[in-house]
């Protein structure tokens, strides 16, 4: 081959890719943006052995639990369980942990975790407890922030799914909450096709300021529609909430086409100070229900459950003047309130605008009784006497609004797939950035309170498609962090999270790091089958059931030699974690454990593990966390005989003489 | 031979300082590890032992056994019940030796808190010794051949993962201060003497030359 032959092969092999490279780059793509501001390496950096500046709580969604990240890094710190079994550390499992779970329909193993939502002092976010709702078997949850343990749930009665909760009053008075179902209240089998004569939807108030307390404070039956999410006023506007609701067609079939008929649906705004002096002048009927509340005592390290039989109902008919609808176009998602709380936003889902209705309007409109109509004694407020004004050209679907406290709203918009910022109240839209993809909600620090932190907005995605590597057909969820101390938002951060990051909240890292327990105080200990040393280890019989009093530390369990079980005993091994010191776990797990997880037990904590000997002979049980270098020979054994065999009940550990018992 | 005002004055506040050592930590052991950022430590009292932190002396214990080390239990060591006696006597012995402003008294104060205090390093040395080397080596988990795990007197030094740092606390300097003001006190009385007999050897010349 000459030199020019080969020149020109290579010519035209050239021509040929670069044509190639010219249709590649005609193609639509969208992969090349969305790559990240430049500076955004050293704005999410956080070096090894420093700490993040916030503390962002995400609920887990499906997963049921709470995820707990650092920012801006993203890094998972904790999966806190809340209403799903965990068999990481046995939560829901054990015995202890067990009556977390109870409810009316049994021990519901599993639940979909949405709105963290933070107690608050003052319209601001205060790091003691943070609630979160159960959406399918209608629940709260408490989570102590000293332990980042959950320790209360309450079941919601008169409830259809606890979507729309929990929501934190300014001094943590209520979290309150609304079905998003409507059902027949109460229960009693119908007719589906009743759905508009039958079906009620309600509003509940939780007690909420004293942890093992919350109890259902009162409930307000409304019109049967769905009703989807709230926030309390601030401000001004405490002393209200605001819900929104949708399907005010009252359809109970193909909701996608029929609950999208009406141009506009209902904002619901509930004055609850009017309503506590309704009930307090004794006009709330009781209602006998069925519902349980559980809490954790950390004295006893153990969960009790107690069920509650009746429920404070208001109806707007008996308690006038506190219950009111704004119209509010397409299907309203979100409702959420400026830090003044004067401006208060819609998100409609097909909506084209985003409505701002705004509370002086609200309240003058009341007072000179603009309505259109009432519906079951409750006044429809005239859609532009509430009305301060409707932001243009948001895009397709806004939902969910936060606020930087600087004079910005930042609004998710899902269909097509962005966030807008616009002033408020200047209600013009002055940036506009896209998600990967089709965000949900959206999270400023602090942006729900009276003085958000600014700084970051966090999209929740719904899809990640691209975004990481592939992982099967089931892909991780996503965040996606944003930088808004610009005038331009600029991309900082993708991130994965565990189930669906739903929404979440963030907190000064301030307000918590310093007040963590490290371990429980062994001599505060009184869970009944404690060991608080070594000398308390103990084995006795009940009947078929053999009650293991065990202690572990580096490196050993007392006792490790245990004999006398029979086949079909049940043994609870209640095992006490002696040390003092903080990050020593140890974790207890007994081989065939058909019944329980394994136990993760923290310092000066008691947990139990239930085994049931099935055939004779002697089995394993070891820790499983390591804890020192002697781990590996932290074990024991269990030693099994037929049943009603004379071997006696013996424990033991070092010595070879057992000590020989009842 | 009496002492001056202001030497007697520096005695009473020299053994008056003794008192704080009945409030104050007299020596501190801290220990570092890699799993141990944060550190444990021990500090001894006039009467008792205790951890840095709350649990700390409970985690030393527990890590001790490992290594087959002794508990460390305040309750089984006899000097921490002699030791506020013996305090108390030398803060008491200084207020009557101030009072009575005898040199020789002072002298035997200055003494006796030498005595005590050097008996009392050898003290913590032997009781140091005897933790470090009278090991349970039937028990011991990890037996490093020729290891012993001495802590320093004052100082540091390396005993396996853990960095022990020895040295003197509040109680422990408090002590230093007194005996060495007790010292100095001695010491400006002397000068004083000493400037007396040279004042007075004019005086006494005309005596001698007429002698």
């Amino acid at each position: 081959m000459t030199l020019t032959r080969r020149a020109g092969v290579l010519a035209g092999a050239g021509a040929v890719l670069a044509a190639a490279g010219y249709m590649f780059a005609c193609a639509p793509t969208t992969k090349t943006s969305g790559a990240g501001a430049s500076d955004a390496p050293s704005r999410v950096y956080v070096p090894p052995g420093t700490y993040d500046e916030f503390y962002a709580f995400m609920s887990g969604g499906f997963s049921g639990q709470v995820g707990v990240y650092g920012l801006p890094s993203g890094r998972l710190l904790k999966v806190v369980p809340v209403f799903s079994q965990n068999a990481e550390n046995g939560y829901g499992y054990n015995d202890e942990t067990r009556p977390m779970l109870m409810t009316s329909h049994g021990m519901v193993p599993w639940d979909d975790t949405h709105h963290p939502s933070l107690s608050m002092t003052s319209g601001e976010h205060d790091g003691r407890w943070l609630f979160i709702n159960g959406n399918n078997t209608p629940r709260f949850a408490r989570i102590d922030l000293t332990t980042f343990e959950t320790t209360e749930t309450l079941e919601v009665p008169n409830t259809g799914g606890n979507h729309g909760a929990p929501y934190t009053t300014e001094n943590t008075e209520y979290v309150v909450a609304a079905t998003r179902f409507s059902v027949p209240i109460p229960q009693k089998d119908v007719a589906i096709a009743d759905y508009a004569k039958e079906f009620k939807g309600t509003v509940s108030f939780v007690r909420s300021d004293a942890p093992g307390k919350m109890d259902i404070a009162f409930q307000v039956l409304v019109p049967g529609y769905d009703y989807d999410l709230g926030r309390p006023g601030k401000g001004p506007s405490h002393g209200w909430v605001f819900f929104t609701s949708y399907n005010t067609e009252q359809a109970y079939t193909k909701l996608e086409v029929n609950a999208s008929k009406n141009d506009k649906d209902y904002i619901i705004a509930l004055n609850w100070k009017e309503l506590e002096k309704c009930v307090a002048a004794g006009k709330a009927q009781t209602m006998s229900a069925n519902y349980y509340h559980n809490y954790y005592d950390e004295a006893t390290h153990s969960a009790k459950s107690e069920r509650k039989t009746s429920v404070k109902v208001l109806t707007p008919g008996t308690c006038p003047n506190s219950v009111y609808y704004l119209p509010t176009p397409k299907s309203p998602h979100g409702v959420d309130v400026d830090p003044t709380g004067e401006y208060i936003v819609g998100g409609g889902k097909l909506a084209t605008v985003i409505p701002v209705h705004s509370f002086s309007k609200l309240t003058k409109a009341i007072a000179e009784k603009k309505f259109d109509k009432t519906i079951d004694d409750i006044p429809v407020i005239n859609y532009e006497a509430t009305m301060f004004c409707e932001v243009q050209n948001p895009g397709l679907g806004p939902l969910h609004t936060e606020f930087d406290g600087n004079g910005h709203a930042y609004t998710s918009v899902f269909i097509t797939s962005e966030i807008v910022k616009y002033t408020l109240p200047g209600c013009e839209v002055v940036d506009r950035v896209p998600t990967y993809y089709s965000v949900g909600h959206l999270m400023v620090p602090g942006g729900d309170t009276k003085k958000p932190y600014g700084k970051y907005v966090i999209a929740m995605n719904k899809i990640t498609k691209d975004r990481f590597l592939g992982t099967g057909p089931e892909l991780t969820q996503s965040a996606q962090m944003y930088d808004i101390t610009g005038a331009k938002m600029k991309l900082l951060l993708d991130f994965p999270t565990i189930g669906e990051p739903h929404y979440a909240q963030a907190i000064d890292a301030k307000l918590i790091k310093d007040k963590q327990v490290k371990f429980f105080k062994l001599a505060d200990n009184k869970h009944p089958y404690v060991a608080r040393t070594e000398g308390e280890m103990d084995v006795t019989r009940k009947g078929k059931t053999v009650h293991v009093k065990m202690t572990a530390i580096r490196s050993h369990f007392a006792p490790d030699n245990i004999a006398g079980v029979q086949v079909g005993d049940t043994v609870l091994f209640h095992v006490t974690n002696l040390e003092q010191d903080w990050d020593v776990p140890h974790g207890f797990a007994a081989m065939g454990s058909a019944h329980d997880s394994e136990l993760l037990v923290m310092p000066g904590q008691t947990r139990t593990l239930r085994w049931v000997a099935n055939a004779p002979g002697v089995y394993p049980f070891y820790c499983t966390d390591f804890c020192s270098a002697l781990h590996q020979e932290m074990q024991g054994y269990v030693r099994v005989s037929p049943a009603g065999s004379s071997t006696p009940i013996s424990f033991s550990i070092g010595t070879p003489a057992a000590v020989a018992n009842k | 031979m009496s002492m001056s005002v202001r030497s007697r004055s520096l005695l009473a506040v020299a053994a008056l300082l003794l008192a704080g050592a009945f409030f104050l930590p007299l020596w501190n052991v801290a220990l570092v590890a890699p799993q141990y950022p944060e550190g444990l430590g021990m500090r001894i009292w006039i009467n008792t032992i205790a951890g840095l932190k709350p649990n700390d002396l409970d985690s030393i214990n527990n890590l001790n056994h490992y290594i087959g080390m002794k508990r460390i239990e305040p309750e089984s060591i006899p000097e921490l019940r002699l030791m506020p006696i013996l305090v108390g006597g030398l803060l008491a012995l200084g207020l009557v030796a101030a009072a009575v402003g005898r040199r020789w008294l002072a002298r035997v104060w200055v003494g006796a808190f030498l005595v005590l205090g050097v008996a009392g390093l050898v003290d913590f040395y032997r009781w140091e010794y005897d933790y470090g080397h009278n090991l349970d080596m039937e028990n011991a988990i990890i037996k490093v051949p020729g290891m012993n795990y001495q802590p320093p007197l004052i100082g540091s030094k390396q005993l396996l993962n853990f960095t022990a740092t020895s040295l003197p606390a509040a109680g422990g300097y408090l002590i230093a201060f007194s005996l060495a003001l007790g010292v100095f006190a001695l010491y400006m009385d002397r000068s004083r003497e000493s400037q007396a007999v040279e004042a007075k050897a004019p005086n006494t010349s005309p005596v001698t030359s007429v002698a």
